[in-house]
């Protein structure tokens, strides 16, 4: 059995540093020393294999418990692909988000805004054959958060991927366009690149949303993808 | 060659706990993927996670990813998990002691666990492997071998009573511990 090929390198500014002065937060939880680079082995190239029977997926997160919850109903629908642009199957997408006011379903969010008791605001979802997804919710609310004078995340979407190799994992947000608070916020800014930043802002597609039901947004994600050349040892 | 570029990652942040389902950290657990696994040594895995100022990180959150006994990925064994740190900012899992798993050419890997690391405050996350103290495949494991000897400690594991086994993780500072990527 051949070694396992490596992950083609990080383009330059795609990812935001783990020194991210801006944030407050990363001061005393960067490491100081640089990652050490190694070759892959199985336990870099392999992944967990979750599927729908061990985690049942919930795709719908405008509704609970039979209730509407409050808010601009939304569909986010698109594609996970890889560097090499092949779409990535039956790939596991945690999504989590504070309600229409602006509040996560939790004790810890102290934020004084309405708490919709409608909207927990977890869902999870798998890709199709084509490494297409899509979920129902509804659109998130601004918040502060302290960071800096009258700080405001911008309304944003957290997600958790699963790709099929380890190094293809990926937590991340998406933002919506057209946003004011986008310019003032450290956690986006923190990716050099301005194209890899706007990649993280999802696009109106009347496609994606229903008529006289919700609007669309769609929103696309790259994992790592493999390099096709033999990886030289990196030592 | 490379069409796309990949996603940018931002910090799983302090609300992470909407998906959290902590019964995850038990990867024994009834009902689970791997219920009725009977091969292999059942162990207790735990750490405190601290920040550049030994403070603990009690809104942090570990993903264990492991082979079976037998060192295979692919043979039935779910080998994941996640777990949430306590007020201690401690994770613990339930898991059982993977086997040495095969490395690159004709190279042995020493068991291990590997640990991802993900906390507001981390814009992206941090990984690191968790090795078995005594071991004596430790002393010829490729990946340890890269690791200057004076933090390798930093990856491994001591007893602290039989079937348990323990790995603190320093995110900066003194004895900061060594973070892998690929
Ligand atoms: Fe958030």
């Amino acid at each position: 059995m051949s070694d396992p090929v490596g992950y083609l390198p990080v383009a330059p500014g795609s990812q935001p540093p783990l020194d991210s002065p801006g944030y407050g937060s990363t001061h005393k939880r960067h490491p100081k020393q640089a990652p050490i680079r190694i070759a892959p082995t199985l336990t870099e190239s392999l992944a967990p294999k979750l599927t729908e029977r061990d985690y049942p997926a919930f795709a719908d997160l405008s509704v609970h418990e039979g209730h509407q919850a409050q808010g601009e109903r939304i569909i986010v629908g698109g594609r996970v692909l890889d560097e090499n642009g092949r779409p990535v199957p039956h790939c596991m997408i945690e999504i989590w988000q504070a309600c229409s006011t602006g509040r996560y379903h939790h004790p810890l969010d102290t934020h004084d805004a309405p708490m919709d008791p409608n909207f927990k605001g977890e869902g999870r979802v798998f890709t199709d054959e084509n490494g297409a997804y899509r979920f129902v919710s509804i659109k998130p609310g601004a918040y502060p958060w302290r960071n800096h004078r009258n700080a405001w995340r911008p309304n944003h979407i957290h997600y958790s991927l699963f790709g099929t190799g380890f190094a293809q994992r990926l937590v991340t947000q998406m933002y919506f366009p057209g946003d004011p608070l986008l310019p003032l916020d450290p956690v986006f800014n923190a990716v050099a690149d301005a194209g890899a930043r706007d990649r993280l802002i999802c696009g109106l597609d009347m496609d994606v949303g229903r008529e006289e039901w919700a609007l669309g947004y769609r929103f696309d994600f790259v994992l790592r993808g493999r390099d096709a050349t033999p990886m030289e040892n990196p030592q | 060659m490379s069409k796309l570029v990949a996603t940018a990652a931002q910090t799983i942040g302090p609300y992470w706990a909407l998906i959290e389902h902590p019964e995850w950290a038990d990867l024994l657990r009834a009902g689970g993927p791997n219920e009725g696994y009977a091969k292999g040594e059942r162990i207790a895995l735990s750490g405190q996670i601290t920040d550049g100022d030994g403070a603990p990180c009690v809104d942090a959150v570990v993903e264990l990813w492991q082979a079976d006994p037998e060192g295979d990925y692919e043979a039935g064994f779910h080998g994941y998990g996640r777990s949430r740190c306590d007020a201690e900012g401690r994770f613990h899992f339930t898991t059982v002691k993977p086997g040495p798993v095969k490395g690159r050419g004709n190279a042995t890997q020493a068991p291990h666990v590997t640990l991802s690391i993900f906390a507001r405050g981390l814009m992206n996350h941090v990984s690191t492997r968790l090795y078995f103290a005594g071991e004596p495949l430790n002393e010829t494991d490729p990946v340890l071998a890269q690791v200057p000897a004076a933090r390798r400690g930093t990856l491994v594991a001591r007893p602290t009573a039989p079937g348990a086994w323990t790995l603190d993780i320093r995110l900066q500072g003194d004895n900061e511990t060594v973070f892998l990527e690929v």
